[in-house]
């Protein structure tokens, strides 16, 4: 049994310590919205947040995130909230979706530590995430806009 | 003796008796490396030497770039990940975000180790594209090589990073002779004067 902090509830998981955390937190969990892209950390459509790092959750083992803290899309914010959840919605970013929530998770590490990203910026933190749609610009927009939003809200502490 | 005098004495003979037991009793020896001058059988490590840090197990993340290098025909990392200013990548990038503390099971999956990164870049030590006089100099040049004098260099070669590019995971030649054989060299090239090669 190895107890794990997902979106800030304590969870016992009973599973192998090397079962991917992806499968865990689909499969045992039910937090689906994070994604299956193409299990060996190339996609970036499984990142989640560990102690605050955008791990990818297909090549994690649950034994990694023992104790730890996890937040997935579903724990992003309090309501679906969060400036860049705020930004994709207005810029209507999405094309089919599938990789959205992990190029969701990868720009709120960056917005984190980064209030002002520059293009430059964005491009180094979102090289990691592929969308197959071909969505980069809007992606990269929303992170601008958002960026923007948080600044506002005085959120992204 | 005055009692206050005595009482400072007793005090200074325990502490001593406890530094003498931090500093001899708890630690492993550590066997201390003497140089013995001699420029042939220096060079001639340093040739083994030189094979195994420009193999890819090595090289690969001594890049001149900022991105580290991939495969074992060292190319460009996928996803270009950048150094970052400690060398362990930068927001959403970071080398652990990938890497896990073990090889990720599986044909040219992640290889792993608690400790991955690249050099700072403040100390980039740079090995891709030097030659053997040049990175013989450069690895005995303390404002290039981390600070380190000749014990750090040699007790280095049994580094936990350095030790991964024997377990480099599946899909990944290893370096071209065996980790035994490496420290030989690498020892025998320090203690016989850090020699470089000839020319540039």
């Amino acid at each position: 049994m190895i107890t794990v902090n997902i979106n800030q509830k304590t969870y016992h998981v009973d599973a192998d310590p090397d079962t991917p955390l992806l499968w865990v937190l689909r499969d045992h969990i039910g937090l689906v919205g994070t994604k299956f892209g193409c299990g060996v950390a190339q996609c970036g459509a499984c990142v989640v947040h560990l102690d605050g790092e955008a791990v990818r959750s297909c090549v994690t083992k649950l034994r990694r995130a023992e104790g730890k803290k996890v937040v997935t899309i579903e724990g992003l914010s309090p309501a679906n909230n969060h400036p860049l959840q705020k930004a994709w919605l207005e810029l209507d970013v999405s094309q089919c979706g599938y990789c959205q929530a992990g190029q969701i998770m990868s720009a709120a590490v960056l917005l984190k530590a980064n209030k002002n990203p520059t293009d430059q910026d964005i491009n180094d933190a979102m090289a990691g995430n592929i969308c197959r749609c071909g969505t980069y610009l809007r992606i990269r927009e929303a992170i601008h806009l958002a960026a923007q939003l948080q600044k506002k809200e005085g959120s992204g502490k | 003796m005055k009692k206050s005098t005595f009482v400072v004495l007793g005090m200074l003979l325990i502490m001593l008796g406890m530094m003498a037991f931090s500093l001899n009793g708890p630690r492993a020896k550590v066997p201390v490396y003497l140089v013995k001058k001699d420029s042939a059988a220096s060079v001639a490590a340093f040739k083994q030497v030189y094979t195994v840090l420009m193999s890819p197990r090595c090289m690969n993340c001594h890049p001149s770039g900022n991105v580290p290098l991939q495969g074992d025909d060292s190319h460009p990392h996928t996803m270009l990940p950048k150094r970052g200013v400690d060398g362990k990548g930068v927001y959403a990038m970071k080398c652990m975000n990938c890497h896990q503390p073990t090889n990720t099971p599986g044909l040219h999956m992640p290889p792993g180790n608690p400790k991955w990164h690249l050099p700072p870049a403040n100390m980039k030590m740079v090995f891709q594209g030097r030659t053997a006089p040049q990175l013989a100099k450069q690895l005995i040049d303390p404002k290039q090589n981390g600070n380190k004098d000749l014990q750090k260099l040699i007790a280095h070669a049994d580094d936990e990073l350095v030790l991964a590019g024997w377990n480099p995971g599946e899909g990944r030649t290893l370096p071209p002779m065996s980790h035994a054989a490496f420290k030989k060299a690498w020892t025998t090239w320090l203690t016989t004067g850090a020699f470089a090669p000839s020319g540039k």
